[in-house]
């Protein structure tokens, strides 16, 4: 669990997390939000993050960024960004980190912004923490950054007020203020949830084209199993505050190995699918995270209990490891995914692929 | 109702076997369901004033502006759209929240449209809304017995000492623990909170539910669970749905028959086959292209899809003609002076083009002109008259004009 783990055929990574854990103590307990994450990524490449609501996504990004701490909560584990240690650093160091090697694109930009300061303002704001350059020469290149996003009139633009731009355009703003100091990792929390899907597409390309552009390494954090697929090089699939599949962003999403990551897959429809695939539900809720189930986390909502010998699902938790195939990695007691997935899974939710299997 | 059998699997308890959770598959169309609502050229118009002393109507926010549209029962039609498309806004009119600036809503041989205060209050009981948040249309400070139980309550419907009674059954029905009534609204989660205001239009068992986005405020495992949920009670109560989302998928799912709206008019509206695999309208095909695809994975990276350039323009200075011109990628002269007709392609499709065609093959030329009476540059046309059957009317006629057959055909 606390070695480091590499997915094959990426380069050396420049950010490496390890065992992170963000535990929030509250007067009913100690909340574990996150609990004992570790995953790396390498310049250029994106990781999408998939899970439900609750499931620690955004707090363990939050914890990258240090925005945990002045809190109450307790970070533990270790961040390495091109080997610097970031849980270790002072906060004024981490100010000199924050915003310009890593920056956040937040789902919501109305309330990430200030609604008093003017669009351009703000972004300029955020270049001229970290450089030091002059009111005029900030302005210049705020609005040549407002261009890249594909702003129309970018000189006017930059006195607008956020609420005069409309979610799509808030949202290219959001993105030109992450990219305005070149940073190496931009983690991008739900960066289209609010948006139309025509802007989401657009959207979408826009963080693609930049980060070809710049070799930004890209955290993209949603529930979109869609999105993850056409973006992400890298999933990692997160249940009650752990990783419960990790690998390859093709390899996971046409050969799920974790019953978990299976419901996800069967609640969504799909725009192409066969019409009498069905959309099999995942029962229950969401674990509570200050009681969580023991053993595996997912088995009081799991189907195939029956699949595994004994009482293993419920008195032991599961260790995160190595599959069938190369880099893949699943936390369940089951020996035998793929068949189950080809035999049951697959022809209820996807017919037509079951009979070309 | 009061025989229903619990519907889904209450939290808590074993879980089931994958077999149990068995869901559902698409919705089917019966074609001969005979329409429950009937909305002919509904608009609704909210007046914009100009600020300062003397508050002058300065214009309009055309949110719902001439829309046709048939109801089976039974059935559900789907209606999706960009925000500010006016699909809630369409719900709202029908559900009367708001008063429509015109246009005609039947049901059940009355027009909702100008029906009387008193008359009013017996139909509200049989259009039910399902809201879309379930966080802030459930009263925080009434226990879920008494919101389920207001409606009963109401219409008077069942005597005082059994609302109880029927609270409990209605909730059994959606799935949840019928003990828990005297509960407050925060003690549930996102998708029990949907399951009460499911209950709640459940209540005084009406004809037609309009669900405004019930899903979308969920978590997605929890959205398969509400769709599935909605899907077992429409075919156990006979509930025809007018469902609306901008999630294409979800209502591929739930609904045969789709309409597309943008800036206040229906741009294309068919059966399911019609829309995702043989769209004729560019707008369309742009929303389809521009969905998120899991299969993706399989191949890796981003497919080609069709950008659509800017935003919706404003609703209360919309473009002339058709209104989608602004950011179409076909758009031609006679697109900014006359409006697309809702023309009938096929048996159960229609659309809103001047150049209506699947991607890549759409016409050169406008196909509109004979109904307009113009020529191809959109002036008037001496040779020609305009059609009269122009109106668009709700519901589909027996003959259409076969696009690929170049000719008129029949059902």
């Amino acid at each position: 669990m606390t070695a480091s783990l590499t997915t094959s055929g990426t380069p050396a990574p420049f950010l490496e997390v390890d065992d992170l854990k963000v535990h929030f103590p509250t007067s009913d307990g100690i909340v574990k939000a996150t609990d004992g994450l570790s995953f790396t990524l390498a310049r250029g490449k994106t990781l999408g993050i998939v899970g439900e609501s609750g499931s620690g996504k955004s707090v363990s990004s939050s914890a990258i960024l240090g925005l945990h701490r002045g809190t109450s909560a307790k970070v533990s584990g270790e961040i390495r960004l091109d080997g610097v240690d970031l849980l270790t650093l002072s906060n004024e160091d981490m100010r000199l980190h924050r915003g310009k090697d890593i920056a956040m694109i937040f789902q919501d930009p109305l309330s990430a912004m200030h609604p008093y300061y003017s669009v351009g303002a703000q972004i300029a704001e955020a270049y001229r923490v970290h450089n030091k350059v002059g009111r005029k020469a900030a302005r210049s290149r705020v609005v040549d950054m407002l261009e890249l996003v594909g702003i129309p009139q970018p000189d006017r633009r930059y006195d607008a007020y956020p609420h005069q731009f409309s979610g799509g355009m808030r949202q290219r703003a959001m993105i030109a203020m992450a990219l305005i100091n070149d940073p190496t990792l931009v983690i991008a929390d739900e960066p289209t949830t609010a948006l139309d899907v025509t802007v989401q597409a657009q959207i979408l390309d826009l963080l693609g084209n930049l980060q070809k552009e710049f070799n930004t390494g890209v955290i993209i954090i949603t529930h979109d199993l869609g999105v993850v697929a056409e973006m992400a090089d890298d999933v990692l699939v997160m249940y009650g505050g752990r990783a419960v599949e990790y690998g390859p962003c093709n390899e996971v999403l046409t050969h799920p190995e974790m019953p978990y990551t299976w419901g996800l897959l069967s609640s969504v429809p799909n725009l192409t699918a066969d019409t009498n695939a069905r959309m099999v539900p995942i029962p229950g809720n969401p674990p509570s995270l200050l009681n969580p189930p023991t053993g595996c986390a997912f088995h009081p909502r799991c189907g195939f209990r029956d699949e595994v010998p004994g009482q293993l699902c419920t008195t032991v938790l599961p260790d995160l490891e190595a599959s069938a195939r190369p880099g893949h990695l699943k936390r369940c007691h089951l020996a035998n995914p793929d068949r189950i997935y080809e035999i049951k899974v697959l022809p209820e939710i996807a017919p037509e692929l079951a009979k070309e299997a | 109702m009061s025989e229903a059998e619990p519907v889904t699997v209450p939290g808590g308890g074993e879980a089931p076997s994958f077999e149990e959770v068995s869901g559902n598959s698409a919705a089917e169309l019966d074609p001969t369901a005979p329409p429950v609502l009937t909305v002919e050229n509904l608009r609704m118009y909210f007046p914009v004033h100009a600020t300062g002393l003397v508050r002058r109507k300065v214009g309009d926010v055309q949110a719902v502006d001439g829309v046709s549209f048939v109801l089976p029962e039974g059935g559900s039609l789907g209606l999706v759209g960009e925000s500010g498309c006016g699909k809630s806004t369409t719900g709202r009119a029908i559900t009367r929240l708001y008063k429509p600036t015109s246009g005609s809503i039947h049901y059940g041989g009355q027009d909702l449209a100008t029906i009387s205060a008193r008359n009013l209050k017996a139909m509200r009981s049989e259009i039910q809304m399902i809201f879309q948040d379930p966080y802030s249309s459930l009263n925080p400070r009434h226990t879920v017995g008494a919101i389920v139980g207001a409606p009963l309550r109401i219409h008077d419907v069942v005597p005082k000492n059994q609302t109880l009674k029927r609270v409990q059954e209605l909730l059994e029905v959606v799935g949840l623990n019928p003990e828990h009534y005297n509960r407050y609204p925060n003690e549930f989660s996102g998708g029990q909170r949907q399951r009460i205001g499911i209950a709640r239009a459940l209540a005084l068992r009406p004809k037609v539910i309009v669900a405004d986005e019930p899903v979308s405020a969920l978590d997605v495992s929890i959205q398969a669970q509400v769709v599935n949920l909605l899907q077992d009670l429409q075919r156990e109560f006979n509930i025809a749905f007018l469902f609306i989302a901008h999630d294409l998928a979800v209502v591929r799912h739930f609904c045969p028959e789709i309409a597309v709206m943008y800036l206040g008019k229906i741009v294309e509206i068919g059966d399911r086959d019609s829309i995702y695999g043989n769209a004729h309208h560019p707008y369309t095909q742009a929303l389809l292209s521009a969905v998120p695809d899991v299969r993706q994975a399989a191949t890796g990276g981003r497919r080609e899809r069709i950008q659509l350039q800017g935003d919706v323009p404003s609703p209360i200075d919309p473009p002339s003609g058709c209104r989608f011109r602004t950011r179409c990628p076909i758009a031609q002269e006679i697109c900014s002076k006359h409006e697309p007709p809702l023309m009938q392609i096929g048996r159960r499709h229609k659309v809103a083009c001047h150049f209506p065609g699947r991607l890549g093959e759409h016409p050169r030329e406008p196909l509109t002109t004979g109904l307009l009476g113009v020529n191809g540059e959109g002036l008037p046309d001496p040779g020609v008259s305009p059609s009269n059957d122009l109106v668009d009317q709700p519901g589909y006629a027996d003959t259409w004009f076969d696009l690929d057959a170049k000719s008129i055909g029949r059902a």
